[in-house]
């Protein structure tokens, strides 16, 4: 111990710390319950994902008894051609409903956040009511206007369909963005001779460009889950990976079923993270 | 060149059933230093709006270097403007920041460079072209802004209350720099400032607002000698005020009585005999003596309250009911308390009829 280090510090610090250990390391009864709830709440949103994840690599074919590690299932789901069909139709909806509807919603956003016009409210929650609309009446409701204008069901009706649920995410994310954005930015752009077009190009479309990624990256996901809503519009030879998934099911739950649901749930948590990992950082700034 | 700058005729701003700016007619002369000066929605930050093309006048004209502007778009219009947030581009580099404007006239690629060099020696900033403006500071950040605009060599500068967001220090130094800036470009520069001493010392002339309203507009020296109305005698420094009645109008001069005691000072505009109006003397124009002086405007009054705060004392009086505000220079040096008045005591208050103005609403 160096003799200029204070004595009367040490002797508090000493005094100080084992009382607060003690307290933190005191197991009471209350303690003991919450840890429990905290340990069944994570066990009940997690357990069964984890099943699902490593009985697709069990290489028994049927049952809950594991054989052991295989990554058979997966070779037979890439050499599946109805499942890559299916895996196709997903990817060309959701890439489809994605651009569509963060071109439309981005754009409804800023006529909503600049001009003011009557009944403004009312068309506000117009927009974004799908998000609260239960899938299966949006669904149904769909089902039954494709009928009643007598459009065949099949890419085309997913898409509309998909950018009908997905458009007001991206609204809402980009109206969000817009209520922070410095107008002044822009009027400095036009002071300085560039046209509204060219404002909208080098000033305003960047600013709200991680904006514009995270919510399409929302879309994108919602899109690629979607099960209700497809179901009721796909139509023979449309099917997207959820739909495909489901009709197998019905005859039994395969290795293979868990292999696409665990592809699924990967990309979609990529997704996910990343749209998060990009609003973050650009509220970080 | 034209005659003026810029010129307002008669423009009037009205915002649903707000009238914002109200017939206001002003004419800025070239390389002249200009101030809007007036407390917040007073209509001078819609006013400079309006010549830079943000807003567009209900009725009424501006004028730049003598042309009608009518409905063209800002990015058409010979002027830049300094924002009070500055508005830097947070995507870009200072320079890329700087560059925009002569980008959009098609400026060559090597002139851009140069004239970017160039501007941000001026602004004392030739190190910072690769930073972002978040990692400026607020001066640093002020300082692009005002390259950013001087760099397209406008005709007009405006500058909406551009030192609000510093410190006062900072402040200072940078309306001595922004004056000398001025003076060095040659460019006419608008400024918009809720802050008398800000555009007293920085102005040529100065157009005091007040609710949409141009009330007077003028030299600094105009502006704190001759103030037109009362509002304008009282936004700009400190005055008291007697309120009364007007009795004689000699020429130039006039009598106004208050509470019986009457008084004789400059006749403003709209004095006549009969009407209400106040005489405002400033603290520093009046005197107080052990005994009375010569001048008709000399009464008793009794010491209120007594403050030194170095450079002068600050005493107020009472005259009959109305308190007064005096402020004496500490001209002589002295560590005698008995050189100053104490609370309590009789004093005679004086100043010379000239120190006085009467004044209507």
């Amino acid at each position: 111990m160096s003799t200029d280090t204070p004595i009367v510090l040490l002797g508090e610090r000493e005094a100080v710390r084992p009382r607060v250990r003690e307290a933190a390391q005191r197991p009471t009864l209350g303690r003991f319950v919450l840890t429990l709830i905290a340990l069944f709440t994570f066990a009940f949103l997690y357990v069964p994902i984890v099943v699902l994840v490593l009985f697709s690599f069990n290489s028994a074919r049927t049952g809950a008894v594991w054989q052991g590690f295989t990554l058979q299932w997966y070779e037979r789901l890439f050499n599946n051609p109805r499942i890559l069909d299916a895996a196709l139709n997903s990817l060309i909806v959701a890439l489809v409903s994605t651009a569509a509807s963060v071109v439309i919603g981005t754009l409804m956003a800023m006529a909503m956040e600049r001009y003011r016009f009557r009944f403004q409210s009312v068309w506000d929650g117009l927009l974004y009511m799908p998000v609260i609309i239960p899938e299966i009446v949006m669904g149904i409701s769909l089902l039954l206007f494709f009928a009643a204008i007598r459009l065949e069901r099949g890419l085309i009706t997913l898409i509309i369909s998909h950018v009908a649920f997905c458009m007001p995410f991206v609204y809402l994310t980009m109206r969000a963005r817009l209520a922070d954005f410095d107008r002044s930015l822009e009027e400095a752009a036009q002071d300085l001779g560039a046209d509204e077009w060219t404002t909208f190009r080098r000033i305003t479309l960047p600013l709200l460009m991680p904006g514009i990624v995270s919510s399409a990256l929302l879309a994108f996901t919602l899109s690629l889950d979607d099960f209700v809503i497809s179901f009721f519009v796909t139509g023979v030879g449309s099917q997207t990976l959820p739909v495909y998934i489901w009709g197998q099911i019905r005859r039994g739950i395969t290795p293979e079923i868990n292999a696409i649901s665990t592809v699924m749930l990967i990309l979609s948590f990529v997704l996910v993270s990343l749209s998060h990992a990009l609003q973050q950082r650009t509220s970080a700034r | 060149m034209a005659e003026y700058a810029v010129e307002l005729r008669d423009v009037t701003k009205v915002f649903g059933d707000v009238v914002a700016v109200d017939h206001v007619s002003m004419a800025v002369r070239p390389g002249e230093f200009f101030a809007m000066l007036g407390p917040s929605g007073c209509g001078k930050t819609t006013s400079l709006r309006m010549i830079a093309g943000f807003e567009r006048p209900t009725s009424g004209e501006i004028y730049i270097d003598g042309k009608p502007m009518g409905n063209t778009p800002p990015f058409r219009r010979n002027v830049n403007t300094v924002f009070q947030s500055y508005a830097l581009f947070p995507h870009l580099t200072v320079e890329q920041n700087i560059s925009f404007g002569l980008e959009m006239k098609g400026v060559p690629r090597d002139e851009i460079k140069r004239r970017v060099r160039e501007v941000l020696e001026l602004v004392r900033l030739p190190q910072m072209a690769n930073r972002y403006p978040r990692q400026m500071s607020g001066g640093q950040q002020q300082r692009v802004a005002l390259a950013r605009a001087l760099v397209n060599r406008p005709k007009v500068l405006l500058l909406d209350e551009p030192l609000g967001a510093l410190d006062a220090k900072l402040r200072k130094e940078m309306q001595i720099e922004l004056k000398n800036l001025q003076r060095e470009v040659g460019i006419t520069f608008i400024f918009v400032t809720h802050d008398q001493e800000e555009a007293l010392t920085m102005s040529d002339r100065i157009a005091v607002f007040s609710k949409g309203r141009v009330l007077q507009i003028g030299t600094p020296l105009e502006i704190y000698e001759r103030p037109a109305n009362r509002f304008v005698a009282d936004f700009i420094g400190e005055t008291n005020f007697l309120d009364g009645v007007v009795k004689e109008v000699n020429g130039e001069m006039a009598v106004i009585e208050v509470n019986g005691r009457r008084f004789v000072g400059r006749a403003g505009e709209g004095v006549r005999p009969g009407v209400r109006a106040s005489l405002s003397v400033r603290p520093e124009k009046l005197q107080l003596l052990d005994q009375p002086s010569g001048s008709p405007n000399c009464y008793e009054v009794t010491v209120s309250s007594i403050a030194y705060v170095g450079s002068d004392t600050r005493v107020i009086v009472r005259l009959g009911d109305q308190m007064i505000d005096v402020w004496e220079q500490n001209s002589i040096s002295t560590l005698d308390p008995n050189y100053f008045f104490g609370p309590g005591e009789q004093a005679w208050l004086s100043f010379p009829p000239e120190n006085g103005l009467i004044l209507v609403d």
